[in-house]
């Protein structure tokens, strides 16, 4: 109700007439349209029989409890991965965040009361530092995740080392997301009212204590939707192991097929898996900003409240 | 190093059939997803329950799953996906006219999967006109077609121009997927078709990939950074 607020009045009783009319005439097109185009064709190719939906949703079927073991498999495989990802791209991405901004800062410092070579080099030195950083953060966001994986599971062996294709897409993954995740957490920090870092070291905290006990921990809470959603992205991107033959959903739904021939159904039912976690995650998301929303606004005035909803928005979006 | 002097035709190749993709996939991801967000914003609950349920289901489902899915089932549906040999654009994007189904079928999922999320984009910027910009604008007894298109449209043009760019980047690295779905010659299938099968050492023809992917992103990042910091401004 509320998105409609903004575009129309509160319907009358002739409008809702017009809107219930429409509602049966939309409902009727749309149950008609759905038959000849999508129920027809299927069925003419014989889309809907027992034989193939069979073994994924009938408990008699002899081939069942053999798919859904492999389903499970797979599935555990997928979470595992995803799981392994998020948390060391947590552990990065912190590290990362934390790195960036210490640079950012010692960059600005002019190191007065060192000899002035090596104030200089001091100085250079830590631009050159930041610059490096900065890079490796643009570079690794800006490349396709899909690629990054590939790379990684060609580029270790061509140096001798070598993994389960577990590691190599666990790797490829938390590369990617680390790097994403400490942007979202660098915004987060910089997004605070600058008041906090002058108390900080007002009281006499170093930059890296400020950090770590006043700035981060409040961008964790402002960013904790937009981390979430950042997990919903990581699980999905799980899938792609299977361009390296991790054995996760994906590859075990191949199999399947290649066995069963029924390639429709069992995509159907993978999606529908990944739909219901994926959208009860994303509801978590939802519900924490609504929660963390409420919060803000009954115990500070609304300054900056804004701009971090907005930056968790666009940070969200670039991720996907 | 020589491989990306050698087989630079092999590596802009790749490039030029990527950037095709990311047009075609993101003019009509544009469309579709302006098409979904009129959906989920009209007056009528079926139309806006379709919409709702288009974008929680390509949101939530691996774009993998969705490619999969649009080379089974359009088959399936008895559709080579002919309707995409549009006249004329097929001169200029070569692809769009062949035989092999392949680069239609990845386009048709990359649109369908990116449009949930320009939806979103677009939906979002509606939402942030304040009500009370409409409720004025009615009050002065503007029709809703004016109301849309001198009020709340130019102001949530503004908000949504940003989401809307991070959507269009998601989308060109999302296509990088392409190529392992049987479209030959795209930037990443060049990048297995050389280290695999034409045995070139693996680093430098990892940097001209990646160089080949930065171009497009990261300007397209630097530019929406700063369309940011500008309206941060005048905010």
């Amino acid at each position: 109700m509320s998105e409609q607020s903004v575009l129309y009045d509160v319907p009358g009783p002739r409008q809702r007439r017009v809107t219930l009319i429409g509602s049966v005439v939309a409902t009727v097109l749309l149950v008609v349209g759905a038959y000849f185009l999508i129920y027809r064709p299927l069925d003419g190719k014989g889309q809907f029989s027992m034989e193939l939906w069979g073994p994924l949703i009938d408990p008699s079927d002899e081939s069942f409890p053999l798919v859904w073991e492999r389903i499970g498999i797979g599935f555990k495989n997928t979470l595992m991965a995803a799981a392994l990802a998020i948390v060391s791209s947590l552990v990065v991405g912190t590290l990362l965040a934390v790195l960036r901004v210490q640079l950012k800062s010692l960059a600005r410092r002019r190191f007065t009361g060192f000899a002035t070579p090596l104030s200089y080099l001091l100085r250079g030195l830590s631009a050159l530092l930041s610059a490096v950083t900065r890079v490796c953060v643009e570079v690794f966001r800006g490349l396709p995740v899909v690629i990054t994986i590939f790379f990684v599971a060609r580029g270790f062996p061509e140096f001798g080392v070598t993994f389960d294709t577990l590691w190599y897409l666990v790797i490829g993954l938390t590369i990617y997301n680390s790097v994403v995740i400490a942007e979202i957490l660098r915004s987060g920090m910089e997004g605070l009212p600058g008041g906090q870092a002058e108390a900080a070291s007002a009281i006499g905290l170093s930059p890296l204590q400020t950090t770590r006990m006043i700035l981060l921990p409040q961008a964790f809470r402002i960013m904790l939707p937009a981390l979430i959603s950042q997990l919903v992205v990581v699980l999905k991107d799980t899938s792609l192991g299977f361009i390296i033959s991790y054995e996760e959903t994906l590859t075990i739904a191949e199999q399947i097929i290649g066995s069963l021939d029924n390639p429709i159904q069992t995509y159907f039912v993978i999606g529908v898996m990944f739909i219901v976690i994926n959208y009860s995650l994303s509801k978590l998301a939802q519900y924490v900003q609504r929660r963390l929303a409420r919060g803000r606004r009954s115990a500070a005035p609304r300054t900056g409240a804004g701009d971090a909803q907005l930056g968790t928005e666009a940070v969200a979006g670039t991720t996907t | 190093m020589s491989v990306l002097i050698d087989r630079f035709d092999v590596f802009a190749g790749g490039f030029w059939l990527t950037l095709q993709i990311c047009v075609l996939a993101a003019l009509g991801a544009l469309i579709l997803g302006a098409v979904v967000a009129v959906l989920r914003i009209s007056p009528v609950p079926p139309l806006r329950a379709v919409g709702t349920g288009y974008v929680n289901v390509f949101r939530n489902m691996p774009l993998t799953v969705v490619m999969f899915f649009a080379a089974f089932g359009l088959p399936a549906l008895g559709s080579n996906a002919d309707f995409l040999r549009i006249p004329g654009l097929d001169v200029v994007f070569s692809r769009l006219g062949t035989d092999l189904p392949y680069f239609r079928f990845a386009l048709i999922a990359l649109v369908l999967y990116t449009a949930a999320f320009v939806c979103e984009a677009l939906r979002s910027g509606v939402n942030a006109v304040p009500p009370g910009q409409a409720e004025a604008a009615r009050s002065l007894g503007l029709t809703f077609g004016q109301n849309l298109r001198y009020v709340v449209l130019p102001q949530s043009w503004k908000a949504s121009i940003v989401p809307l760019g991070s959507v269009i980047i998601a989308m060109i690295k999302n296509s990088a997927l392409v190529g392992f779905f049987g479209v030959v010659g795209d930037l990443s299938q060049t990048a297995d078709q050389l280290t695999s099968a034409e045995g070139y050492a693996f680093v430098p023809v990892a940097i001209g990939i990646s160089i080949g992917y930065l171009i497009m992103t990261v300007p397209l990042g630097a530019f929406l950074d700063r369309i940011e910091k500008r309206q941060a401004v005048a905010r």
